[in-house]
């Protein structure tokens, strides 16, 4: 295999090479002088057309494309916690020590750290039979993580010889398996996958499982599901990246794989700068030991940020292979498919919506579709849940990225431009989100936190609703028109927006709030509607029934009641209890002494 | 000797093709003789076989198919740089203009430059003190920032940049390492002139690096000059150590020159007959803004662009949202009313601000404060438009003291004169005077141990 190609178009990304029968498509190849990195896209006789993952400034006609022989594809083994790399797994950090503080091109495929020493422990003997996907050692490759070797799809046999344990790196053999056809396998600790093939599994499994995040308006209002997908649509500066940054750090995922495609390179290095130094809410555990990073920035070339998500996906199924259950966030899908877009639109295909190619719903789906909860061929249970945010131009929710995506996506997070103003943040609009997991997690909450809470979040939702059409009346005619039962709904959804809907990332209190407390919150509130309504149909006014200490202390009970004093709802319920008792006798004395 | 090649298979509009060139490199430049000895230059953008379109930064116009020699240079476009060209003027194709001579280096720079690795980047958290009120109250300019200015028409964007680089310099001055590199992309003269005048007044005219490509310059060329701007300003930056403020306008002419390009080269376009690509091309300028680890020198980037019918949704103010961090907003309505600088802050943003500011960097009430302020402006917008319909005399208590906070937020606070500096202090005390205004309980965003500190002080 080692036929070589000789470039004779070059249009950005796009590179076309002559002489090419012996290619495959989808193959890996290194094009030029510079042994720039592509794939192979088509083939047509003897012309290949590859997509270069480098920028192609400075290659020359006629300059040689050299095949490696196999698809593009990712080495998945210890070495990838707590990195950063590149759309195609090249660590980022190496390149820096290595004098790049800017990337030049040309710098090979290089990815895990071939030298470091992993202290291994093997878990398998001799004479054991071993089938695809079955654990053969374990590396604690980080305070959170343990690695677990597996034999690769593929693969089976009797182990006929071992290593003992001791100190491996990623290229020495482990251990070798002999098949029934004969056949050996070295296996390594670290193994080989294209990135564009998902890898097998036993079987799916239904979603029933609740991906906790702490963030009150997701948990409670619009659910995520462990292997579940989920979309965060909104217009530049609405939250995407920070409600991702959020679920990053506070989401009960055992692994997170941040993927940053084509967005802001200090944004991944707020993330190197923060996560190592925030500490995991279940263990305390540096964020950073759960954490990979694959950044394909804005400015770095665009046929790699079409395989960033590959790539990333990729790690996040090798992982969930060993039985964690994995959180991808994938920050912005739009501009993965404008990738999609821009190569197709230099292969001269044929556009359909907005210039986009018409394969672009298919890819997503496609995408979201690694994502779900399975039984793993080694027996163990692991999952993928993907939220991917999603950039629609001037921020229309119309555009073919957000349209196709909503198909798909069993939660979606619609982040809302005027709230963003009023910083009400996160600024997810509740009239236009949803989430079709609440049915299949109700049994979930029932037993983890209330079975009544699913029947609040609906009357919250009810109170909400019907402030919207209030509103529409209030923008008419001001508040101070409407009867007191319609005045005391815009009162409680007040509370809900500014006490409970909104949560700022920023507060230490606020940041992250335990399920039990949500559910207290949501009780407390519910305790101050039923009471306060009920005390207006008595005829109580409502500069009476509105007691402003105690609605403003409601507001900001997420700021005063810490995790650790969960006793002080009770006693918000108490005052409530007591505040309203009090009310209604003395209006009944009130009314008894007019008699 | 390079080989010269005197014939052209097609010339028109911006691009040139050619045939029979056998060994062309991507992006190359080439120099393209025009009869009479003037000179143009151009970019290979695409080879096919023999076949190499180029992009003539003046444009084809004037040229026969068989009256020029063309040689390829083998090398991207690059520009010399030393110390030397701070107080400098250059063409928008890096060739010095003010008569002062070539500048004389070392090295020469590909202007393309390459993406920063996020690895070496360092999170910029040190604010920048501009003495106008609505920006360091409630969008704190950072270090290191990308943070345009989204105007429109006969707004005064150019006045608001010039303030800025006049107060913002002093704490630099004083450590006497800053720099200003400045990108005129197919402004007026009297614009260009303005901003002359203005640093000169500030007296940092020996500081600055001027790009000027304008209204009456080649419009191609506008494609190359904030490259140009770029370079030097990450060599003056990260090679010298200064702490360098780049401002770029108009960004529009920019995106106007490269839909021109795109579709001469009958791209699929996609909104508004901008090419495809246009996010991608933006974020290689916006994102030469930053700092790095273990380097001194940073670069703030406050790129000016004009919105077409101040649609802050067109695709250029779009993209470059998604793309900078942050956007100051401009607002002719507030324009018209009188209030310099209108920069209407509900949609403006600085997301770096969030690190940028509270107790360790500016003062403790800080993000609260700002937070508060934001809210209930964007109550009264609401009100507003309820006043319009049943008159202000309807509205309620509460209402109408929404309406007196934003009239003075508008009054005591926004409006500021050119000339005025106010330090930070003054500042975050006016914001505490305004939400004075209202009703306690309306204060939700403010923690309250800090409203007792502070309210009514
Ligand atoms: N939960 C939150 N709490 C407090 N502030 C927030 C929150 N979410 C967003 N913000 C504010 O909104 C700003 C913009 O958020 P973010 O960067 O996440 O937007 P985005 O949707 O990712 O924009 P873009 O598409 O341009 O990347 C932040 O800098 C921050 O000031
Ligand atoms: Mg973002």
């Amino acid at each position: 295999m080692d036929g070589k190609g000789k470039v004779i178009y070059i249009n950005g990304p796009v590179v076309k090479a002559e002489h090419m029968a012996d290619f495959k498509v989808r193959e890996m190849v290194m094009v030029g002088e510079k042994k720039l990195i592509g794939e192979v896209i088509s083939l047509e006789e003897e012309i290949g057309t590859i997509q270069v993952y480098e920028d192609t400034t400075g290659l020359r006609i006629a300059e040689e494309v050299y095949s490696t022989g196999k698809p593009l594809s990712l080495r998945l083994g210890p070495g990838i916690i707590g990195n950063i790399f590149d759309g195609i797994e090249r660590p980022l950090s190496k390149i820096y020590a290595g004098g790049g503080q800017f990337i030049p091109e040309g710098i090979g495929l290089i990815s895990l750290d071939e030298e470091k020493l992993w202290n291994t422990e093997i878990t398998v003997k001799k004479g054991d039979l071993l089938k695809s996907g079955d654990v053969f050692a374990h590396i604690q490759e980080t305070s959170l993580i343990i690695h677990k070797a597996m034999v690769p799809p593929g693969i089976k046999g009797k182990v006929i010889r071992i290593v003992d344990n001791g100190y491996y790196t990623i290229i020495d053999t482990i251990l070798i398996l002999l098949d029934e056809e004969g056949n050996n396998y070295e296996l390594k600790l670290a193994q080989e996958w294209p990135v564009r093939q998902p890898r097998p599994v036993w079987q799916r499994m239904p979603l029933e499982k609740l991906l906790i995040t702490g963030q009150r308006v997701i948990d409670t209002f619009f659910p995520l599901a462990k292997g579940g997908t989920a979309a965060i649509p909104g217009g530049f500066g609405t939250g995407k990246t920070i409600t991702q940054h959020q679920l990053a750090k506070w989401s009960d995922a055992d692994l997170i794989v941040y993927i940053g495609c084509g967005e802001r390179g200090n944004e991944m290095t707020e993330v190197l700068e923060d996560f190592p130094k925030l500490k995991d809410h279940n263990t305390g555990n540096p964020l950073l030991d759960r954490t990979v990073l694959i950044a394909n920035t804005s400015n770095m070339p665009v046929a790699a940020r079409e395989a960033s998500i590959y790539t990333g996906i990729t790690i996040a199924e090798y992982f969930r292979d060993m039985g964690y259950n994995v959180a991808l966030m994938a920050d912005s899908t739009s501009r993965w498919a404008e990738a999609l877009r821009e190569i197709s639109g230099r292969l001269e295909e044929m556009p359909a919506e907005e210039g986009y190619p018409a394969y672009l719903a298919s890819r997503l789906a496609a995408f979201y579709e690694r994502a779900g909860y399975c039984k793993n061929l080694n027996g163990t249970e692991g999952s993928i849940s993907i939220i991917g945010a999603v950039s629609p131009a001037g921020g229309d929710f119309s555009e073919p990225v957000t349209k196709y995506t909503k198909r798909i996506v069993g939660t979606f997070l619609a982040l809302d431009r005027e709230l963003a103003h009023a910083r009400h943040f996160p600024s997810i609009n509740w009239l236009l989100s949803y989430s079709n997991y609440i049915p299949i997690l109700s049994d979930w909450f029932s037993d983890k936190v209330a079975s009544d809470l699913m029947e609040i979040r609906s009357k919250m939702m009810g109170i909400l609703q019907e402030e919207n059409k209030l509103m529409d009346i209030v923008k008419l005619v001001g508040e101070d028109v409407l009867p007191d039962d319609q005045r005391i709904i815009l009162e409680i959804a007040k509370i809900i927006k500014v006490g409970y809907l909104q949560q700022n990332a920023f507060h230490p209190q606020d940041l992250y709030t335990i399920l039990p407390n949500q559910y207290s919150m949501l009780k407390v509130i519910d305790k101050l509607y039923d009471r306060a309504y009920a005390c207006i149909k008595e005829g109580i006014p409502l500069s009476q029934v509105k007691e402003e200490k105690l609605f403003s202390d409601i507001s900001l009970m997420k700021y005063q009641i810490s995790e650790e004093k969960p006793e002080l709802f009770q006693k918000l319920i108490e005052r409530i209890n007591g505040y309203y008792d009090s009310l209604e006798n003395r209006y009944k004395e009130g009314s008894t002494d007019e008699d | 000797m390079k080989i010269k090649y005197l014939k052209l298979d097609k010339a028109e509009g911006p691009l040139i093709i050619m045939d029979e060139v056998p060994d062309a490199i991507y992006g190359e430049i080439v120099d393209i003789e025009v009869s009479g000895n003037k000179h143009r230059t151009g970019q290979v953008i695409q080879i096919d076989k023999n076949k190499v379109i180029i992009q003539v930064f003046q444009g084809s116009s004037g040229i026969s198919l068989d009256g020029v020699a063309v040689s390829f240079s083998g090398k991207p476009m690059q520009i010399s740089l030393s110390h030397e060209i701070l107080g400098r003027v250059f063409n928008g194709m890096g060739k010095p203009i003010d008569g002062a001579g070539e500048i004389y280096a070392h090295q020469d720079y590909n202007i393309n430059g390459r993406p920063m690795n996020p690895v070496a980047r360092l999170y910029p958290r040190n604010y920048i003190q501009t003495g106008i009120s609505t920006i360091d109250g409630l969008l704190t300019l950072i270090r290191g920032q990308k943070l345009p200015i989204f105007s429109g028409d006969g707004l005064p964007h150019n006045q608001l940049a010039a303030q800025i680089v006049r107060q913002a310099r002093i704490s630099e001055e004083e450590a006497g390492n800053f720099a200003i590199v400045f990108a005129a992309l197919g402004i007026k003269h009297d614009e260009a002139d303005f901003f002359a005048k203005a640093f000169e007044e500030a007296g940092v005219m020996d500081w600055v690096t001027m790009f000027l490509n304008l209204a009456d310059d080649p419009v191609m060329e506008r494609i190359i000059t904030p490259r140009c701007a770029l370079t030097a300003a990450e060599y003056l930056a990260f090679e010298c150590g200064r702490e360098v403020l780049v401002i770029m306008t108009d960004m529009t002419s920019y995106c106007e020159a490269l839909r021109e390009i795109s579709s001469a080269r009958e791209e699929v376009p996609s909104r508004k007959g901008y090419p495809g690509y246009l996010y991608s091309d933006l974020a290689s300028l916006y994102e030469r803004a930053g700092m790095l680890k273990n380097t001194k020198g940073s670069i703030t980037q406050i790129a000016i662009l004009t919105m077409p019918n101040d649609d802050i949704t067109h695709p250029i103010p779009d993209l470059t949202g998604y793309i900078t961090e942050g956007q100051i907003v401009l607002d002719r309505s507030l324009y018209q009313l009188g209030i310099y600088p209108p920069i209407n802050i509900l949609p403006s943003l600085s997301r770096l601000m969030k690190d940028g500011i509270g107790k360790e960097f500016t003062r403790e009430d800080h993000p609260d404060l700002a937070n508060q302020v934001f809210s209930s402006y964007s109550k009264v917008q609401e009100i507003r438009a309820l006043a319009q319909i049943i008159g202000e005399d309807e509205l309620s208590e509460i209402d109408r003291k929404y309406m007196e906070f934003g009239r003075q937020l508008e009054e005591k606070f926004a409006k500021q004169d050119f000339e005025e500096y106010r330090n930070l202090n003054q500042t975050l005390d006016t914001m505490w005077k305004l939400i004075e205004i209202l009703p306690e309980e309306e204060l939700t965003r403010i923690d309250p141990v800090l409203v007792k500190k502070h309210l009514r002080k």
